[in-house]
């Protein structure tokens, strides 16, 4: 009986060479210190590859790309299609968690300074495999394609078109036409599908080719310098000392990890459950606030606080500086120090990154820079910012939340966060400063000079100056409130004295 | 490095040496490769043709009726929907086209793109504070649509208006975007 399962064994093996491929992939030698948890990042980028790509196949099979079945499709799925709803519950985190686990290995690939020789292709081919998969990110989002995917598409077609001289026609060929329809979904369709999954699997075989042909980088020792001449002897060297096969020898910790990831999307998709779709994509409905998912939060921040006139410099100069240092980097440090310990530059500029990124992302999230579109008919003033005020300051009130300054002017912390916060604007600015700002305009404000009557901007100014806390006194003019010239001329100078004793007298609100 | 290689590839055939350059299979080797490329060309027109298509079949902007003039009141603002004059039936809802009509005077209208100048979000107007504000990055603009505050680049975009027979029409059928803001009542509108 054993003999026969020998004979069958060794009849596929003499065919297939089944050992011989074992032990060039799974079973080929590792150092054996890399069997870390930082190292289990790269296998948890690839296991979610898996997921997207089986949970993806599920999912068109009932998708349907086109503008007008899209949002109902994704409808059938969340509540009609039977574990519909898990299945892009764990397509949406699978491909958070993708982009997540990716930046990690990326982080302990630079820290561990992995892409120094002879590693540069393998660095190279990961930084592909990141674009491609940011691609998938945003072409997945468009997807789900409600009012944010639309809108999400219209903010790319108004990048694209800043692009100067082509910016037209790169327009169009993004669109499939002239304006943003179901030829817009079909070509994004086909980029999520087809194209996007074709070249990551093409790169993704590269890479681990290369991690198979150049070895995993051993985890550096503080010191101990890399050379052109001398690593492959030295690599040789450590794989004979402490080289195990990857599989049982150092396979322990990736799979660990990888059963917590696939823990964790599974919870996830069951506890939090798919991403939308929102409001539909009927460009008549214009509710909400358009936003990106969260991989391109930052970007949108950064949108928002980049100088007037920057967006090309943020679109498309700075990309492309960022794909150069990138690509670069293998060959500027190519030798020399590997561990983080000893690279105080580098452990810096992760954190730079990774402070700007996560900032920027957090802006993107609270967006102050929106107005609150509803303030001003759904919050209310508060009673302590109205108690005591005279009827005209009351009527300022009510011009400042009917007039829809509240939109972008917060009072007592409540309201837009567009424009600064009003609730002690009378310490900063006295009344015919206000009033200049309210006709004017400036500093970001626009004028409100043609739409406010005279009687209206007086009351506003009015309840405006009586905004401060009750133990800080008003702003008041630097020079000493103006006195008519008869005044002057009847009597002699005022002193300094007497034009802050009158400055004091001066109500809070004329 | 190849022997620094932990699984070199095995590249040493041990064929039998030929002379590839016997004078048919060098013939038929070129006949080979002239075929392909002619084929390739072929085959790429298509291709390339299908490709770029979107660029070279131009939709260009053309006159649509938004109603009777009657039914927009001197002095106001408000949204009218029309339908894109190139949509097709997998458009579903993105065929409406929102914009946005002013009607300044008895025979004059202002007739505003939606999108915003600064990233193409969704402008929308307040009556109260005669604005048009942006959602997506607080871009704001007057009631003529001129640059108010925020970060957009110039002023709304703004459809060619005419009066035709008693019905409001405008030149449209494109997404403006700073590239090809399509039809412009006047191009040095106010920023």
């Amino acid at each position: 009986m054993i003999e026969t399962l020998r004979n069958i064994a060794l009849w596929f093996e003499r065919r297939l060479h089944l050992v011989k491929l074992w032990e060039q992939t799974a079973g080929h030698p590792v150092p054996k210190s890399s069997g870390s948890w930082f190292y289990t990042f790269g296998s948890m980028t690839m296991l979610c590859l898996v997921i997207q790509i089986v949970t993806g196949i599920f999912l068109a099979m009932v998708y349907v790309p086109s503008a007008a079945e899209a949002y109902h499709s994704l409808e059938r799925l969340n509540y009609d299609q039977p574990l519909g709803w898990l299945m892009r519950g764990m397509h949406y985190w699978g491909s958070t968690c993708m982009v997540i686990v990716m930046i990690l290995h990326m982080t302990q690939v630079f820290l561990w300074g992995a892409y120094k020789y002879p590693r540069e292709m393998t660095w190279l081919s990961g930084c592909v495999l990141l674009v491609i998969t940011l691609g998938l990110a945003f072409s997945g989002q468009v997807m789900r394609f409600d009012a944010d995917a639309y809108w999400g598409l219209g903010i790319g077609a108004a990048i694209v078109g800043r692009i100067p001289f082509i910016g037209d026609a790169l327009v169009r060929l993004m669109l499939g036409g002239a304006i943003l329809g179901s030829e817009t979904l079909s070509r994004f369709f086909s980029l999520h599908v087809f194209i996007l999954p074709g070249t990551i699997l093409a790169f993704l075989s590269i890479h681990l080719r290369l991690v198979l042909s150049r070895g995993i980088n051993e985890p550096p020792k503080p010191g101990v310098l890399v050379k052109r001449d001398t690593y492959d002897a030295h690599y040789k060297e450590i794989i004979k000392r402490e080289g195990v096969p990857f599989f049982p020898g150092a396979f322990n910790k990736d799979a660990v990890a990888s059963g917590v990831l696939l823990l964790v999307i599974f919870a996830l998709a069951v506890f939090i459950g798919p991403k939308g779709p929102g409001v539909p994509a009927d460009p008549t409905v214009t509710v909400g606030e358009p936003k990106p998912d969260d991989p391109f939060l930052f970007i949108f921040g950064a949108a928002a606080l980049v100088p007037n006139g920057w967006e090309i410099i943020l679109f498309f100069v700075l990309p492309t500086l960022a794909a150069i240092a990138l690509f670069a980097l293998p060959f500027i440090s190519n030798e020399g120090e590997k561990s983080w310990r000893r690279r105080p530059i580098s452990v810096l500029a992760v954190v730079i990154i990774a402070l700007t990124i996560g900032m920027l992302t957090y802006a993107g999230m609270t967006g102050p820079w929106s107005p609150h579109m509803d303030a001003w008919k759904s919050l209310d003033l508060k009673e302590h910012v109205l108690k005591g005020r005279t009827p005209l300051e009351l009527q300022g009130a009510l011009v400042f939340q009917n007039k829809q300054c509240r939109n972008c002017h917060a009072i007592d912390n409540e309201g837009g966060h567009r424009g600064p916060d009003l609730t002690s604007v009378a310490t900063r600015m006295t009344s015919p400063q206000l009033v200049r700002q309210v006709i004017q305009g400036g500093g970001n404000m626009p004028a409100y000079g043609t739409n406010l009557s005279p009687p209206e901007v007086h009351a506003l100014v009015a309840y405006l100056s009586s905004l401060h806390p009750p133990n800080v006194p008003p702003a008041r003019e630097a020079i000493g409130p103006l006195t008519p010239i008869d005044e002057k001329r009847s009597g002699s100078q005022p002193s300094g004295e007497d034009t802050f004793a009158k400055a004091q007298k001066t109500p809070k609100s004329d | 490095m190849a022997s620094e290689d932990p699984h070199p590839s095995n590249g040493s055939h041990d064929y039998p040496k030929f002379d590839w350059r016997s004078s048919r299979r060098d013939f038929l080797l070129k006949l080979g490769l002239a075929l392909n490329v002619i084929a390739g060309a072929m085959i790429s027109i298509p291709i390339i043709g299908f490709f770029i298509s979107a660029i070279i079949k131009r939709d260009e902007p053309t006159w649509i009726s938004l109603g009777p003039v009657d039914q927009f009141a001197v002095g106001t603002t408000r949204m009218v929907a029309f339908e894109n004059p190139y949509r097709i039936r997998a458009d579903g809802p993105t065929s409406h086209i929102p914009c946005w009509v002013k009607r300044t005077s008895e025979q004059e209208f202002k007739v505003f793109a939606i999108n915003c100048t600064h990233l193409g979000c969704p402008v929308r107007w307040f009556e109260q504070s005669k604005l048009f504000l942006c959602p997506c990055h607080g871009g704001a603009f007057y009631e003529d649509g001129s640059h108010a505050a925020g970060p957009p680049p110039r002023a709304l975009y703004q459809y060619e208006v005419k009066i035709n027979k008693g019905d409001l029409t405008i030149k449209a059928g494109l997404l403006p975007t700073l590239a090809d803001p399509g039809t412009l009542a006047s191009s040095g509108q106010t920023t």
